[in-house]
């Protein structure tokens, strides 16, 4: 059987070229949303630790906010109307999307309805995979992408420190059998179906790098659309067991080296950016921040956020963009002054209002845009957080890296609530759980 | 005879489907076990299912409080590498 027409909506050709994943010139042209609604896993990959509330960390398995799936269909929406070349919808965790099966598939039939031009797409671990290909199919999903990284038991024994499977956590050989008989059984399962496939291997280097050109000739053989050999993403700060046993990623010459071993039929996809599982926009252009936050989508909020402590110990000076003093109704970048106030526990003064020059202030620079930021960022210096309506990813970027944390969770909330909120935010996150990337952290 | 869940717990939900009792919330914050409905699995699973796919160390503790998933046990990470 072929679900897949030969043109038109949802023909063949369209599949790959309005594709991002797919197509390296899609990924110029076309937007694509990355759903954030399943944040479980069934299994531990060493190269994995998923964060559900960082804004920072650039990597799969990283969300700012866990979506229910009513909130999820608003954020496409949302998205539909921001976003002018949106094609794709995207189910990449933070956790494995066949392990929350129950929210990815009540996702996708509102999805469909409203937006029957929209691809929709998901990557698994593959565990789930052959129990799930009836409903991935029933569900419209055409794309599906496959993490293989070895064909070897042996050899994934040191991939997988786990997985879940028939009532029990299974460990080491048992564990990399399993994954692999469901991989190749999901992977055979899609191809008769006629849903394109791509195939992800993460390449860890002394680990996995002579598995690869294997892996190239199996799935090319197989029909498998596009091979994507992606290079380990390791940093101790992430918290993976890769990171923190400082095991890192290959040098572009490793991975050129690999990748030139790969001859398969299947297209050698070298453009992957390795995105955020709540990435939106092109590919490499991260505009998730400028997306409503999670706590504005409709009232099934999913906080991800550790219980809070009753007081906060100390003052934390915050600047709040707002036009009025009542609201947080302004963004950032339009801000032509901030109110700073001094939150010590309960307590919350007023302190002053600090306006933003916005003409050049006659230096050699006179690129307005950068000005104001830079005149922003000079204003803000002695604050630990800015409140705001919303905020631009470089501006974002610019006061993490002075340890200012942006936030633009209280949109419209009165300025004293986010105030309170975003002071004890703020405590939680100095604590030991500190990633080192922003303040936010 | 039920199980808890810390503080620890990262709130990723993956124990609330296999819980056989229908035992497990998400409240404030961390999933929840309501202590008159786990029975450890009795009757269902030879193991608690919640302790066997939670990826934390120390998230799930038993009656006396003791991690059934202890430091170093899941991630493979040693004890001391940790606080990285």
């Amino acid at each position: 059987m072929n679900i897949v027409p030969e043109s038109g909506v949802g023909s063949a050709s369209a599949l790959v070229e309005e594709h991002p994943c797919y197509s390296a010139g899609a990924a110029h042209r076309y937007a694509r949303l990355h759903l954030a609604v399943a944040p479980a896993c069934n299994m531990q990959c060493r190269y994995c630790n998923r964060k559900f509330d960082c804004a920072n960390e650039s990597r799969p398995g990283v969300v700012s906010g866990v979506l229910s799936p009513e909130q999820a269909v608003q954020r496409a929406g949302e998205a539909m109307r921001r976003l002018p070349h949106l094609r794709v919808i995207g189910f990449a965790g933070p956790g494995d999307p066949l392990a929350n099966r129950e929210r990815v598939f009540a996702t996708c039939k509102p999805l469909r309805l409203q937006f029957p031009e929209l691809h929709l797409c998901l990557s698994t671990n593959g565990l789930c995979l052959p129990e799930s290909v009836r409903d991935i199919v029933d569900h419209g999903i055409r794309h599906v992408t496959i993490t293989l990284n070895t064909l070897d038991p042996e050899v994934g024994a040191a991939i997988y420190s786990w997985v879940f499977w028939k009532q029990r956590r299974r460990r080491g050989l048992e564990a990399a059998r399993i994954v692999l008989e469901q991989q190749l059984a999901g992977l055979s399962a899609l191809l008769a179906q006629g849903v394109l496939v791509k195939v992800n291997t993460v390449l860890i280097p002394g680990v996995n790098a002579e598995q690869v050109p294997a892996i190239n000739r199996l799935v090319s053989a197989a029909g498998v659309f596009s091979h994507n050999v992606m290079p380990l993403i390791s940093a101790p700060e992430h918290g993976t067991y890769y990171g923190v046993m400082g095991i890192s990623g290959p040098s572009e010459e490793e991975l050129h080296q690999v990748r030139s071993r790969c001859q398969g039929s299947a297209h050698l996809m070298t453009h992957c950016r390795q995105c955020r599982a709540d990435a939106a926009g092109l590919l490499g252009e991260d505009r998730q921040a400028e997306l409503r936050p999670v706590s504005l989508l409709g009232n099934r909020v999913i906080p991800i956020h550790r219980p809070k402590p009753a007081l906060l110990a100390k003052a934390v000076l915050l600047a709040v963009a707002t036009s009025t003093g009542e609201r947080v109704d302004t963004h950032f970048g339009h801000a032509h002054s901030f109110r700073v106030y001094r939150v010590t526990g309960e307590r919350i003064e007023y302190l002053e209002e600090r306006r933003v020059p916005r003409y050049c202030q006659g230096d050699d620079r006179c690129e307005v845009t950068d000005d104001v930021l830079d005149n922003a960022l000079q204003v803000l210096r002695d604050c630990q957080g800015v409140i705001c309506a919303r905020i631009g990813y470089t501006p974002w970027q610019a006061l993490a890296e002075r340890g200012i944390v942006p936030d633009n969770n209280h949109a419209n909330r009165p300025v004293r609530e986010a105030l309170r909120q975003t002071a004890l935010q703020l405590q939680e996150n100095s604590g030991s759980r500190n990633c080192g990337l922003a303040a936010a952290c | 005879m039920a199980l808890s869940i810390t503080e620890e717990c990262v709130a990723c939900q993956a124990c609330e489907p296999v819980c056989p009792n229908d035992a497990i919330r998400f409240k404030s914050g961390i999933m929840r076990i309501d202590k008159n409905a786990c029975t450890e699995c009795a009757g269902y699973h030879e193991l608690p299912q919640c302790v066997e796919i939670c990826p934390v160390e120390g998230a799930i503790t038993n009656a006396d409080g003791t991690p059934m998933n202890p430091p170093g046990t899941l991630t493979g990470i040693p004890r001391k590498k940790k606080s990285v």
